[in-house]
């Protein structure tokens, strides 16, 4: 009966903020812009995003991520919380230590961890970096979860799985969107930790086999995952776990 | 096929779909061939990208060219390592084998990949002594390839090392994104492979503290720094779940990792390269 909350809007238009308010905000995306610009060498779709005034906020009622780096990392919140919700509930879970073995037991909590300090910390950072700008840090997102069953082992590191696995491509995809060396580095230091984790649940699911990094997430160049916000937000509006409207008009 | 080439090929959307589509690295090669004579093209732009570069803090080599080049002389070394491994009787048991058979192959294939990325800027693979004595100049530190525990060990050094490496040249890849995507792509692979390999050890799947756990003491600085709770400023130590059980020191430091820089990862891989 729940409709899709979640929606990309693939025409970057909409009402925009004054290039006075933007240049306020401490460097966010300013800096890299021209970096950007010069960067594209032909049919780029990079150069779509880099509207200094595509700031994170509501529009027509409804949060869009925003554009340029601001919406990088608003994206980035997004997915960070639907994870560290995600495994708050699995932790939570009253037959969370009667579905899961010691080891199962000791990854997931590990995550929830993991998963809980990226979210705080992009609340923390992303705030800072908007600071004095109400109204453009992602508010928290409601989530539901009918499709798995808490209680089921398999359920739960299925979706563990898909979640990390869409977590890497997702930080793969959004790299070269990243115009500030810094938040590139963070990007780069939350990624890897995010492909550990869908390593360990991949081979908790099938041990002692290829699957770790399996011939369906790595290709023959060796090459992992890497999609666009554009991809990956559709994919994870398919879960129907994020129950709160969003768009990303302005993420490429 | 020189980075030039590859630079420009890769702006070309039929290569970019390649690499999206899994089809096989022959393929992927055919194209780069097929557009190699987009060269001279590249020059104008190529100029503009890298006096534009931006940089990573600190970090060497500076340039797109000279961190593949550190990225193909690491892959070079997890490549020989892993197929030394395989051709040894009796190293791997049976049930590991198609794990380590599945690093070697991406090892192998990221080999490929840079050196066809890199074409004539692509440095000679370097000799190897996995033992650590640089071919005979000094005593072996370690015995890899007749203990099998040791050679999930040395993995684990590589793979952890690999990570942090590749993760310090994202800055100097900035000028390409699709150079940058490609990087990014391998960095996440790597991760993949440490963390199974620390997990066939007993370990958990990423890193605690700056702690090498159980490897020998010369890996220390494969893991110095790791401890760090800082990112853009901001001390996650002492950030609080809202809802679940207490956030702990240790999944601060584990819930991001750091980077080497060139620098840092070079003098690592030496430990291993006969001078």
């Amino acid at each position: 009966m729940k409709k899709t909350k979640v929606s990309v809007n693939e025409v970057a238009t909409g009402s925009l903020t004054s290039r006075r308010s933007f240049l306020k905000i401490s460097g966010l995306t300013l800096a890299g812009t021209g970096l950007l610009l010069a960067g594209c060498s032909d049919d780029d779709d990079a150069g779509r995003n880099v509207d200094p005034s595509q700031l994170p906020g509501i529009r027509n009622g409804v949060f869009d991520l925003g554009g340029g780096d601001a919406g990088i990392l608003t994206y980035a919140y997004a997915l960070e919380q639907l994870e560290a919700d995600f495994y708050t509930r699995v932790v939570n879970s009253n037959t969370f230590g009667a579905t899961f073995n010691g080891e199962e037991q000791q990854v997931l909590a590990d995550l929830y961890q993991h998963e809980v300090y990226h979210r705080e910390f992009f609340r923390v950072a992303i705030a800072a970096a908007l600071e004095g700008t109400d109204g453009m840090l992602l508010p928290d997102l409601e989530f539901s979860y009918d499709s798995v069953n808490f209680s089921n082992r398999t359920s739960v590191l299925a979706t563990a799985k898909a979640l990390e696995d869409t977590g890497v491509s997702a930080y793969n995809g959004a790299g070269r969107y990243i115009t500030n060396p810094d938040y590139l580095v963070i990007a780069g230091k939350i990624v890897s930790i995010e492909a550990r984790h869908a390593s360990a649940i991949r081979s908790l699911i099938n041990p002692g086999s290829a699957d770790f990094a399996g011939n369906d997430v790595v290709d023959g160049n060796g090459l992992d995952k890497a999609q666009k916000p554009s991809q990956i937000v559709p994919v994870v509006a398919s879960l129907d776990f994020i129950q709160t409207a969003f768009t990303a008009q302005y993420l490429p | 096929m020189n980075i030039l080439k590859l630079i420009e090929s890769f702006t070309n959307e039929g290569v970019i779909k390649s690499l999206g589509e899994k089809q096989s690295r022959r393929d992927s090669f055919a194209q780069f061939g097929k557009i190699g004579a987009g060269a001279a093209m590249a020059a104008l732009p190529l100029s503009m990208l890298f006096t534009t570069k931006a940089r990573a803090q600190s970090s060497t080599p500076e340039t797109a060219t000279a961190a593949l080049q550190l990225a193909l002389t690491l892959e070079y070394l997890e490549d020989e390592f892993y197929a030394i491994a395989l051709d040894t009787n009796g190293l791997i048991p049976a049930a590991d084998q198609a794990i380590i058979a599945q690093i070697s192959q991406h090892e192998a294939d990221h080999v490929a990949f840079l050196q066809q990325a890199l074409g004539n800027a692509a440095p000679a693979k370097p000799e190897f002594d996995f033992t650590g004595a640089q071919g005979g100049a000094q005593p072996a530190l370690l015995d890899p390839f007749g203990d099998y525990a040791t050679f999930l060990a040395v993995a684990q050094a590589f793979e952890d090392t690999g990570v942090r490496a590749y993760k310090g040249q994202a800055g100097n890849l900035m000028s390409n994104g699709d150079l940058l995507t490609a990087a990014l792509q391998i960095h996440s692979v790597e991760a993949r492979h440490a963390s199974q390999i620390r997990r066939l050890r007993g370990q958990k799947g990423w890193i605690t503290g700056n702690s090498r756990g159980d490897l020998p003491s010369f890996t220390q600085p494969i893991y110095d720094g790791e401890q760090n709770t800082v990112h853009g400023g901001a001390n996650i130590v002492g950030l609080t779940a809202t809802n679940g059980p207490a956030l702990t020191n240790n999944g601060a430091t584990e819930s991001f990792d750091e980077i080497l820089t060139g620098q840092q990862a070079t003098t690592i891989a030496s430990i291993f390269i006969v001078p």
